[in-house]
Order: C-alpha cells, then structure tokens, then sequence
C-alpha cells in the first residue's frame, strides 16, 4: 500500500487538500480480472479511477461520502464503498465491479433483479445489486429485518425498496433451490 | 425562437379562463397533422430508401426506429410509449431500437390541455372540454414539448397508438401495391406483412416502397380488448440493461479528446461572483484550468474528481443573496402574505363562507411546509461541446427546446444552433426541469471551444443549487354542527413554483400561478361553503416544481384540515370521506381503499390509521396509512393505495411507480427540508436530506382502478395524499396532531 503521507486517515479530504503536494503515482490493480496501471494521486477514490481513467461506469457517483451505496463494488471478495477506497490502499488488490461478476446472467440475485422488474432509474441498482450478493453470501436466507440493516447504506430515491425485498427473498430462494 | 416569443406574448395559460382561437379535440386530429411532411422532424434526417410516416416511426432498410416522445426519468416512458406504437404496428419488444425525440414542436405536449385549462379535472362538462381544446390548440401553436405533470399517458395514449396504426395501413398498402394482392386480405404480424398464400414480406424490406406513397391517415388504432402487450404485465425494454449496468446514463458517456470540469457556484442562487482566488487550485494535480463564468468558477481537469477537489479550494466572494439570508425571515414574510395585495386568486367560492364559518362550531389551523430538494441520485451533469457552427450538448432533461433556448442564450447563439441530444437520467423528481447545469455547461465550453467538456456537479453542489419545492404556510378556518362540516375556508400563502420555472424557461407568465390551487380548489367534498384561495409570497428563494408540485403542499394542508373537521364533526375518518365524495368514481376509489385495509374504525393499543385522498393531475388517489407507537417512537407499519388512471398500461410498472410515490410522499414528509443561513441552503448532502431508506419503508399495496373516462398518470399523483395520511394516522394513534413539515421536528419515527 502506497502511503498517503504523513499525518493523513483515508476518507480525510479537509486534511488531505491542506496538505496537498500534487504527486502521482502509478498504481498497479486488477478490475474484473484484467491489470491495469493508473498515473494518479494515491489519494484519488477507487470510484473515479474507475469511471474516469478506466470507463468502467457501473459503479456511479451520488455522494462522494458513503451515504448512497451507489458506488458499491466487491474488493477481495466484500461490498466496499468505491468512493472511500483509495486507490493507494487498492493498488494490488483484486476489484470486481458488477461489469465483471462471474456467470452474470446466471447470477440469482441479477435474475431475480429482472424478474421483478427493480429498477425505476436504475441509478442505484448497480449498487444495490452488488451489496445484496454480499448480503447473501453472508447470510443465506435473510429476513426482512436483516436486508433493512444491511441495505438501509444503499439510497434509492425512487423508492424501489419493496421490490428490492422482494427480490432478495427470490434470490435467496432460488440460491437454496440451486444447492 | 418561434415558440418562445409565442409563449411570452400569449403567456401562459395557468387558470386563466382568456384563451382564443378554437380546434375540435381529439389527438387524432394532432397525428394527422404531425404526419405532414412538413412537421415531421424525423424527415431531415432520413436515409436512403427509409421511411418516416409521422414523428414516431422510423423503418430504414435495415431497422424500425420508434421515438419515445417524453424524457425517461426512471417512469418507464422509454419503455411503454414504443410499445403503445408496437402494439398497433403488431411488432414485438427487440424488433424496433428506440431513440429520445429531439427538439420540435411536433413534440407538442398536448397532455398539458387538461392541467392548464381552468376546470376541475372531474369536470368533463361540455364548457370543460372546450376550454381544454383551445388549450390545446394553444399547446400546439406553442410548441411546448415538456416531460411533466404526469402528462406523458394522456399525451400519447391517443397520438402514438394512431402513429402506430398509419403505419401499420400504410405498409399494408405499399405491399398490396407492390403484390397486387388486395389491401383487405393482408394482414400484420410480428413485423410482417402477411399474404392470404402466408408469404411474409418485413417491414424493413418495404421501407422504398413505403416511401414512395402517401401515409394512410385515417388509420384507427385498435380496440383495447384486442391488445397483445398493453394493459397486460409487461417487461420493461430498460430492466435488463439496468440490472447488467449496461445501460449509459449521461454520466457515463465519454467523448474523444474530453476534458472533465466542475463548478462552484453563488450559493445565493442567481446573483453573480465578485472574485476569488484560485491559487492553489492552478496548482493541483490534473487541473488544466481555471475559468471564471457567471456566476462562479469551474476548474477543468483531467478527471472530474481532480475538478471537484480543486475548484474546492477556490475562495470565492460573492454577491449576496437576493432573498433573506436566514430561513426565519422566509417564514416571516410568508406569515405577512396573507393579504390582498398578494392575492394570487380565489380558486374556488361556493355558498356562504362569511354566514358558514359562523355557523357551529369554529375549527383554526395553521400548517407549514418547508423547502424540500429534488436531489435525484444522478448528480447534475451534461457533455458539451462548442464550435464555430455552434453548440452539442448532451444531457438528460424533460424540456428539449428549452434547452437550446437556456444554452443559446447564454453564450449568445440562436437556439437552432444547440443540437440537444437527450439522455438516460438517473431520476428527476422535478430537478431536471431546471437548467443550472445547461447553462454553466454553455458558458464553460464556449470558453474551451472545440473540447468537448463533461460537467459533473459534485453532491454538494447538486444540494446548493437544487431549485426547491415551494415554501408555504395554510391558514384554514372551518365549521362543523349536527356532525357535518357546514365549511371550510382554505388559505395559503406559498412561492410560486410554475412561475418560476416558467420565467427561467425564457416564458415569464403574470398570471396567478395554477399550482398553488391544485389540492386546494379541487376538493370533491359535499362541504356547502367553500373558498379556496392563494397568496402568492414575493422576495423568497425561487422555487420550482417538485414531484405533484402544488399538490405536494396543499395535499397535506387540506387532507389533515378535512380530518381535523371531521374529527371535531365526531365522524369516522373513512367514512364521512366516502359520504361526501361529490364525484361517483372518486367515491370508489375510496371505498377500494377501505376495502383494502378492512377499514373499521380506531385500531387502539398505540396503532392508528389515517386516511388521505387527493386528486392531481387528474389521477383520484386514496391512501391509508398505519402506524404503531414503539419505545424507539412511530413505527409505519402498512400503506394502502388505489389509484384510478382510467387505463393502466403496464400493471408492473404501474405498481412500482405507485409504490416509490408513496416512499417519496413519506420519506420527504418524515424528514426533509432545506434551510436557508446566509443565503445559502444549509443541507448539503443526503445525511441531511435523507427521506426514506429501506429500514422505513412499509409494505405497501397497490391497486389500480379503470373507471375514469380518460387517461391519466401515474407518476406523481400517489405524492400528495401520503403526508396527510401519515400525520392523520399519527394522530389517531397518539392524539397528537402533526401540522408541519417535515414530522420529526415533533415526533420521532423508527
């Protein structure tokens, strides 16, 4: 991991933009299994090195401060916030954005996304999507109360909520019935 | 700029019941004359051997391509609108591609007839529908193309099922031509036309035979009860894309040779910058340059989050704010608006309101309703780029030819100059009615000529400058004997919200603003002395329309006042509802509610109900909403919602939208307002402004009626009544009655 200098926490933009020098540096990473190298400030969030430097566009910007879960996507195998992920604490690591989950459209919980029809915008859903796979990974067969505490971090502001539950419900089934 | 100097002379229309000139009504008559040669702007740019019969249909030799005439805003109108002409042209979902309609006055929004012209939406007496067609008449000579006010069913239920349907005869009448089989024995198919020996002929491959005659325009479009994909469950042409996050929005686009930009802008919304200092911004990393524009500075880089983060820095001294600085002095001049000379009008006067107030027993309400933001989740954004020629701009946005007026103007262009492409958005709610982020694009890129510039708005930005909903206070009075309510004199001052984006829009209106009589004017109650009347408060923050607009403040206001009436009259909530509904098919939108629900009366043990029922742009809407009381504070248990939009085109989507009506009428009710200090909105990202995530959102059940004799929408109506039947429910579980928003200023929620 690239340091960040001295003195400076992750997610600290007020310090960091104090103190800024203006070095880059090439970070080394690997999206959905390909390596890539970035010219940039270590500081600068995972999010943006993905949709401005590499056009990977299906983790999206609402926030910039972990409010929305928009950004969502999985870095060694957890659902992280992009938009707090420097890419200096994410150089070398493995990033899987929903463009490149493994056998998508087999995928339950993508399946059951289309099957009831989530999305209104669909401005979220990429985030949603990649947070409620982490959820099931975690727990199998959630309940209601468990999908509201994992997935309350994700905003939709189309209120397409019932429909997330029910997906998730769908999904988990299907995960089961597949076992 | 035809239609625009058309609208300022004309002005708009908003209650006044002065309109001129006089057409029949009916789309069809809208199709025929769109199919004109002349007006159809899919003509311009036709390949060869390709065909366009009206503003809708595209068929080269290599594809069909329908138009989908309204913004998709995440309401599925980029999915349904190409299905209502599929389903006339016997195509199936996959066979067309599907483009947004481009700037025209073909575009006409002729759903806007209903919303302007100065009768209730019940009322389809004779006089009504002649108001609404020299309404019409004047949308069209207008040209106002516009996604809002829930208009995009009612606009195209007729116009693009007989798009659909001259298409459809007139394929059938090139391949009778080309064949020499008679017309009466082809028919269509799964994009075919179909011979009696079952030969298929596509529709791609009479496209040049298509061309070479004249549109069959007196087509019909079908009956409903023969129809394959409308009124049944339908896929979205949207949802896979979504899901697979292939879908681009116009965040996502990316132009060759493009440099990204970001903004900080006078959080006194309008008034210009003085100066600032952008030292250190020049020296940050990625950064090409600094620009000073109107209104602000917008630093542009290699990547948008270098562009943020350095026009961060930039220490700006700006023009103050035009209105109060603080939010106290907001309210204070809305309080001192009661008064003629702020009158904006009488709405609605029936009976005796001075002999009735004094009749019985005296019931006094004040409520409030606060400045809430838009703030979809896709941040304001756009592509740009200007070149001697003039200016391409691609951005999602519900007003296409208010777009080159906003963008040509600023940089002193004619509108015709402005190509607009528009684009998937990532929400609206209102927000993408307005144009901050149209015209600092202009600004920037016409001082980067020949560089295409990406403009990301960051969060904060987005919040500072969100045009938001209207601010207002109610001050109803009425009385109740012999349990009925004998009258109901229903006030309100509030900042005018049509006006306003109206005046932006380049379209300034005098005329009161016939927003702020929606759910105050059209109240179907038997109620035997009635007044209805708005203020309109001057000197506030300009304001804009926010998802059911009026209704979303006057919902609440009348709906809670009628409850508290009801109360005092010592009547059940649902009930005398019921019995005072003056219109038969609004009555049973009601009692579907009530049936719903099993409505019985008080639950008690710490559970209440409450009921709420607004019409707004056209759409009846019920709701109940129930609630217990936790040691954690109100807990939304369950909603009931029944909607009669006279066809529902989609039962899915239908649901979904009615469903996020009701987290959006709740979530921003519970917990949402903007504040003013110092001339600047104190909420700056979601933690402030939060409305309703997951762990609030109740169950919600939804039922569509089809009983209403017109079409209607669906978008914003489930809004207005979900607030009042929140603060209803909490005072029949608690007592304690709520009469300002948002709620957790006064009670606390789960």
């Amino acid at each position: 991991m690239a340091a960040l200098g001295p003195g400076l926490e992750p997610g600290d933009w007020a310090v960091w933009t104090a103190n800024f020098e203006g070095r880059t540096n090439m970070f080394e990473l690997t999206v959905n299994g390909t390596k890539h190298r970035v010219d940039v400030v270590p500081e600068m969030p995972l999010l943006w090195v993905l949709r401005d430097e590499l056009g990977i566009t299906s983790p999206k910007f609402g926030c910039g401060v972990a409010q929305c879960g928009a950004c969502t996507v999985r870095i060694d195998g957890k659902a992280v916030r992009s938009c707090q992920a420097h890419i200096g604490e994410v150089a070398g690591k493995s990033v899987v954005t929903l463009e490149g989950l493994e056998k998508k459209e087999q995928n339950p919980v993508i399946q059951a996304w289309i099957e009831h029809q989530v999305p209104q915008c669909g401005y979220c859903q990429t985030g949603q999507i990649m947070q409620a796979i982490s959820l099931l990974d975690r727990i199998s067969n959630p309940t209601d109360d468990q999908i509201n505490q994992v997935m309350s971090g994700n905003l939709c502001r189309c209120g397409t909520y019932p429909r997330i539950r029910a997906a998730i419900h769908a999904a988990a089934a299907k995960k089961v019935a597949e076992k | 700029m035809g239609h625009i100097e058309k609208l300022s002379r004309r002005a708009f229309v908003l209650g006044s019941a002065a309109i001129a000139g006089g057409i029949a009504f009916g789309a069809f008559g809208t199709a025929e004359a769109a199919a004109t040669a002349g007006d159809n702007p899919l003509s311009a740019g036709l390949g060869p051997n390709s065909v366009t019969f009206n503003p809708w249909v595209e068929i080269s030799p290599e594809k069909i391509t329908l138009i989908a005439q309204h913004a998709d805003i995440g309401q599925g109108v980029g999915s349904v609108q190409p299905i209502m002409i599929a389903e006339e042209m016997d195509l199936d979902p996959g066979q067309f591609d599907v483009r947004f309609a481009g700037p025209s006055p073909a575009y006409f929004n002729t759903g806007f007839a209903d919303e302007f012209a100065p009768f209730v939406a019940a009322d389809q007496s004779p006089a009504a529908e002649e108001a609404r067609a020299k309404t019409l008449e004047w949308l069209r000579q207008a040209g106002l193309q516009m996604t809002g006010g829930s208009s995009s069913m009612p606009d195209t239920y007729e116009k693009l099922r007989v798009a659909g349907a001259v298409a459809r005869e007139t394929l059938k009448a090139a391949a009778a031509k080309r064949t020499g089989v008679a017309l009466a024995e082809l028919r269509t198919q799964s994009g075919h036309v179909i011979l009696p020996n079952g030969t298929k002929i596509a529709y791609v491959d009479l496209s040049a035979d298509a061309a070479k005659i004249p549109p069959v325009l007196d087509a019909k479009p079908r009956d409903p009860s023969t129809w394959r994909l409308l009124g049944k469950p339908m896929t979205r042409l949207d949802i896979r894309d979504k899901v697979m996050g292939e879908l681009k929005f116009g965040i996502d686009l990316k132009a060759d040779g493009m440099l990204y930009a970001s903004v900080k802008l006078n959080p006194a919304k309008g008034q210009p910058l003085k100066s600032y200092n952008a030292s250190k911004a020049r020296t940050m990393p990625g950064v090409k340059k600094v620009l000073e524009i109107k209104n602000g500075v917008a630093v542009i880089a290699t990547n948008s989050w270098y562009a943020m983060k350095a026009v961060d820095t930039v220490v700006c001294e700006w023009a103050p704010s035009a209105y109060p600085a603080e939010q106290a002095d907001h309210w204070k001049v809305l309080e001192s608006s009661f008064k003629p000379e702020f009158l904006g009008k009488e709405w609605k006067k029936t009976g005796d309101i001075d002999a009735g107030l004094k009749t019985g027993k005296l019931v006094e309400a004040e409520y409030r309703a606060p400045y809430v933001g838009h703030q979809p989740l896709e941040p304001l954004n756009g592509i740009g780029l200007v070149t001697d020629k003039g200016m391409e701009i691609w951005v999602g946005h519900q007003s296409p030819r208010f777009v080159q007026y906003v963008a040509a103007t600023a940089i002193g262009l004619k509108p015709e100059q402005v190509t607009f492409h528009n684009q998937w958005t990532g929400g609206s709610f209102g927000h993408r009615l307005e144009y901050e982020n149209v015209r600092v694009l202009a600004e920037i890129a016409n001082q980067m000529k020949g560089t295409p510039i990406k403009l990301v708005f960051s969060r904060e930005e987005d919040f500072l400058q969100d045009v938001p909903r209207q601010i207002a206070i109610a001050r109803h009075r009425g009385s109740v004997e012999n349990n009925k309510i004998v009258s109901a004199d229903l006030a309100l001052a509030s900042t005018a919200p049509l006006k306003g984006l109206l005046e932006r829009s380049g379209t300034p209106s005098k005329d009161p603003d016939g927003q702020l009589a929606a759910g105050l004017w059209n109240v179907y109650y038997d109620i035997p002395n009635f007044r209805g009347t708005s203020y309109e408060a001057q000197g506030l923050s300009p304001c804009t329309t926010w998802r059911s607009v009026g209704a979303s403040t006057s919902g609440f206001f009348t709906e809670s006042f009628i409850d508290e009436l009801i109360h005092a009259a010592g009547l059940d909530p649902m009930k005398a509802r019921i019995a005072m509904c003056t219109v038969p098919h609004y009555r049973k939108v009601l009692e579907t509610v009530a049936e719903m629900s099993d409505w019985k009366g008080p639950l008690g043990n710490g559970r209440g109900r409450g009921v709420a029922f607004v019409e707004s742009f056209g759409t009846p809407v019920a709701e109940v909403v129930e609630v217990s009381m936790t040691d954690r504070g109100i807990k939304i248990d369950k909603v009931w919602i029944a909607a009669d939009v006279g066809k529902v085109m989609d039962p899915v989507n239908f649901e979904n939208q009615v469903q996020g009506g009701v987290v959006w009428g709740l979530g921003h009710a519970i917990n949402c307002e903007l504040t003013y200090a110092k001339g600047a909105v104190q909420q700056t990202n979601y933690n402030h402004h939060e409305a309703m995530r997951i762990y609030q959102c109740p169950v919600i059940e939804v039922r569509g009626l089809e009983n209403d004799p017109k079409v209607r929408g669906v978008g914003e109506p489930p809004v207005p009544p979900a607030a009042p039947a929140l603060a209803n429910a909490i005072f029949a579980a608690t007592g304690k009655r709520i009469r300002e928003m948002p709620f957790n200023k006064f009670i606390d929620f789960v």
